[in-house]
């Protein structure tokens, strides 16, 4: 009896903490209202507090790259660090959204949430809290949500896919020529099997082939945007199916150093990586890592919402803007590489360069001469306008998030589920 | 002189309690409390240099510094001691349930695909009924499947709820990738976002409201269903000796059976709480390693569902408060990790000084404390 009552006890407790919880928040909810209307007379940079929901961190090359980018952005605006609040490791299904409004709660003005299975759950929170802005980075949702305050951005990563492609191909021409390669056969470590990441090597396969045209390519999926060990096993299993490069779109840096590992035991192969100089854990093997400089985003959006205009809801941009970039050239890069990035990259910047150029590949043996622009419901039935413009594929035009999803000849997938 | 005495006697021997009276149980309790406050906080110091007293503050922020979080925190005790509930009579009985894990996803996955496929077709009263009912027998299955193993060809039970796991884990993983919305997202999204149908309704103005009324119940029905019921006298005399049970007639393989099913359909149900009343999604993640947490919550309670509830709320108290402290003083998550380790060590720890007593060399038996 007396174990039942401490019990019951026990229980009354925690119902009136609940209660007591219950009664403390309605009132600063009330206090903290007029306080915001009254501020924009002050500097708005001082008084928002910016919200960033990351789905791993630092040790992550695509997380630490928006790191960096929001403070960076924050910093350029004259936003201090103690007014950001970063959550690592969220995972993408309802922890991003009991993030996400944890976040609106602690006073986020804006909060952006960096993988594309955050979108959902963002724009849950969005759709509770109208007054705070959510950006999900590489969504493609907002525009139909029909929430005002809801968004979308993206940078024009094929461009730095095509540029790094550049680099491969001047790298497997100088292979060829030397003897030293006859099949140029690359691989690619894909995360998942979706636009943006057919996107990315499509892209980086149309840049090798403007300096080796014959070169071919076998993409692997490790359905995983992060994870080191599987992505080392798939560069592994690509390399010896004789492929002399390997690209990759996932986070780690398994893939550079498993490719390292082999480069060291004789063979010829060789790296490029995605967002993170890979030349750290691959010196010799590393050539470039396509990368994103999202800072440049993060501040187009903070700049539009500290002035208290409408963020846009989809944003996107490119090389021209400086939104993208690759890294560093490594040792091992052939001879004449960098006047090759260089023309590519002014290609690019002024237009004369279409990256998906439809004259520059077929899917099926034919040129293709129409494709969808969004078809967001995956009911083969095309959501927006046509994607085929002055004969190139108009990427992230339509919308920001990528949705290039044609499978060019020349690839093969070898795993798509 | 007595030719027992052999060597020289250890500085610390350590003797089992006969019964300890319950305020000292409890003082050894708040002193383990306080100590791993104290050693925590010397660890906070020595690594971040941070104030200690801060990130308790932060800790508690962390758990209950808004309505919101406090609910979040009730939520997600309520879901640790529902499962924990279920398996109260299966580890009660002796059966090794460690697939509460997959009774959970495989009550979760029926749920979410009833609420995908008849949410604009039924109501949302009926359309819970059903998916309640429907995760009670796809945990119950999930729970018989081994049991009746064990009853029949004695096979392993750990092993073999373990296994059910994977199992329910795949067929989870396939019905994501079947469900993905958007496509190539890899995750199901949110059901039926625009017009919540199937979703728990609010009650008492309160979102999580219906969750903590359900497992409230379960928390003293399970209670009431142990210590007064026969079905829980046959449990206990199970657990504590097969033979003994069969010697008075209770046939083990039916209880066997009939407890895993029960277990099986609580944890199925929680699967049902976890979504329909809270992510309103599914994934591999949905049961997020609390059909393994729930276990130390049984035992830690002893099977007293009512401590379960104090335990439960420890745990997921620590973990939001890790949460915070990780993102309010920028420490990584293993940092936080280890703080919350040091305070469950100390709270584990303090069990042992309940159960056992230590003997300073030279003090008599009787002297001792």
């Amino acid at each position: 009896m007396k174990k039942f009552l401490a019990m019951l006890l026990a229980l009354v407790m925690v119902l009136s903490l609940a209660a007591c919880g219950g009664k403390k928040t309605e009132e600063p909810a009330k206090t903290e209202e007029p306080a915001k209307t009254e501020e924009p007379a002050a500097d708005p940079a001082a008084e928002v507090k910016v919200g960033l929901i990351c789905v791993h961190d630092e040790n992550s090359g695509y997380d630490a790259a928006h790191i960096e980018g929001v403070k960076n952005a924050c910093a350029a605006l004259g936003i201090s660090d103690s007014q950001i609040i970063m959550k690592y490791n969220i995972p993408e299904d309802e922890t991003c959204y009991d993030t996400a409004v944890d976040l609106a709660e602690q006073g986020c003005g804006i909060i952006f949430s960096d993988s594309y299975g955050h979108q959902l759950y963002m724009q849950e929170a969005a759709s509770e809290y109208e007054d705070v802005v959510f950006v999900a980075c590489t969504g493609d949702t907002a525009a139909n949500s029909g929430l005002a305050n809801f968004k979308n951005m993206f940078p024009y990563t094929y461009e730095s896919r095509y540029v790094s492609g550049v680099v491969a191909g001047m790298k497997l021409k100088e292979l060829m020529d030397a003897g030293k390669v006859s099949d140029p056969y690359i691989g690619y470590v894909g995360a998942f099997p979706y636009a943006e990441v057919v996107c990315g090597y499509t892209a980086f396969l149309l840049g090798i082939q403007s300096i080796v045209p014959e070169a071919h390519m076998d993409v692997q999926y490790t359905n995983s945007w992060y994870d080191p060990v599987a992505e080392g096993e798939v560069a592994n299993a690509l390399m010896s199916r004789g492929c002399v490069i390997i690209g990759q779109h996932a986070d780690s840096t398994g893939a550079p150093s498993a490719v390292q590992a082999v480069k060291d035991s004789g063979k010829e192969v060789y790296s490029v990586g995605y967002n993170i100089d890979m030349l750290s854990v691959a010196p010799t093997a590393a050539l470039t890592s396509a990368q994103n400089n999202w800072a440049v985003l993060y501040q187009h959006m903070l700049e539009k919402f500290l002035a208290g205009e409408e963020v846009p809801t989809d944003f996107a941009c490119g090389a021209a803007d400086g939104a993208v970039m690759i890294s560093a050239l490594g040792e091992s890069c052939a001879e004449g590489t960098q006047e090759a990035v260089d023309a590519a990259w002014a290609g690019i910047k002024d237009g004369s360069l279409k990256v998906f150029d439809t004259s520059t590949f077929t899917v099926g043996g034919e040129t293709v001469t129409t494709a969808f622009g969004l078809d967001t419901d995956g009911d083969w039935v095309n959501d927006t306008g046509e994607a085929i413009v002055d004969g190139a594929f108009q990427e992230s035009v339509l919308r920001s998030a990528p949705y290039f999803a044609l499978r060019i000849d020349g690839i093969t997938e070898l795993n798509n589920n | 002189m007595s030719q027992v005495k052999q060597g020289k006697e250890p500085l610390l021997r350590i003797a089992k309690r006969d019964g300890i009276s319950r305020p000292k149980a409890y003082g050894i309790r708040v002193i383990a409390v306080l100590l791993s406050l104290i050693v925590s906080g010397i660890f906070i110091f020595a690594v971040t240099k941070l104030n200690p007293i801060q990130v308790y503050e932060a800790i508690f922020d962390g758990a209950f510094g808004t309505s919101r979080r406090s609910w979040v925190t009730i939520r997600d005790t309520m879901m640790l001691l529902c499962i924990g509930v279920g398996l109260a009579p299966a580890f009660k009985m002796k059966f090794w349930n460690i697939g509460a894990e997959g009774q959970v996803l495989i009550g979760g996955v029926i749920t979410a695909g009833i609420m995908r496929a008849y949410g604009t077709s039924l109501p949302t009263p009926v359309l819970l009924v059903i998916m309640a009912i429907m995760s009670i027998l796809a945990g119950c299955v999930w729970g018989v499947i081994p049991a009746t193993f064990k009853a029949v060809w004695n096979t392993n039970e750990t092993l073999f709820t373990l296994m059910m796991n994977y199992v329910a884990i795949q067929i989870t993983s396939y019905c994501v990738a079947l469900w993905e919305n958007p496509i190539g997202s890899n995750t199901v999204g949110v059901i039926n976002q625009q017009t919540k149908a199937g979703w728990f309704p609010e009650v008492f103005g309160q979102t999580y409201g219906l969750n903590v009324i359900l497992v409230l119940v379960l928390t003293v029905g399970m209670f009431l269903y142990l210590k007064y019921s026969k079905h829980g006298y046959e449990i206990t005399v199970v657990g504590d000796s097969v033979n003994t049970a069969r010697y008075a007639g209770i046939s083990v393989k039916k209880v066997t059976i009939r407890t895993m099913a029960i277990s099986g359909a609580i944890c199925g149900l929680a699967g049902f709480i976890a979504v329909a009343g809270a992510s309103h999604t599914i994934s591999t993640s949905t049961a997020g390693g609390r059909g393994f947490t729930a276990i130390i919550v049984a035992w830690l309670a002893q099977f007293n569902t009512f401590v379960m509830i104090l335990i439960s709320l420890l745990l997921v108290f620590l973990q939001k408060g890790a949460i915070q402290i990780a993102s309010q003083f920028n420490l990584n998550d293993y940092a936080s990790n280890i703080i919350t380790g040091i305070i469950l060590f100390f709270i584990l720890g303090s069990e042992f000084f309940i159960n056992y007593r230590v003997i300073l060399r030279g003090k008599k038996e009787g002297e001792a404390k």
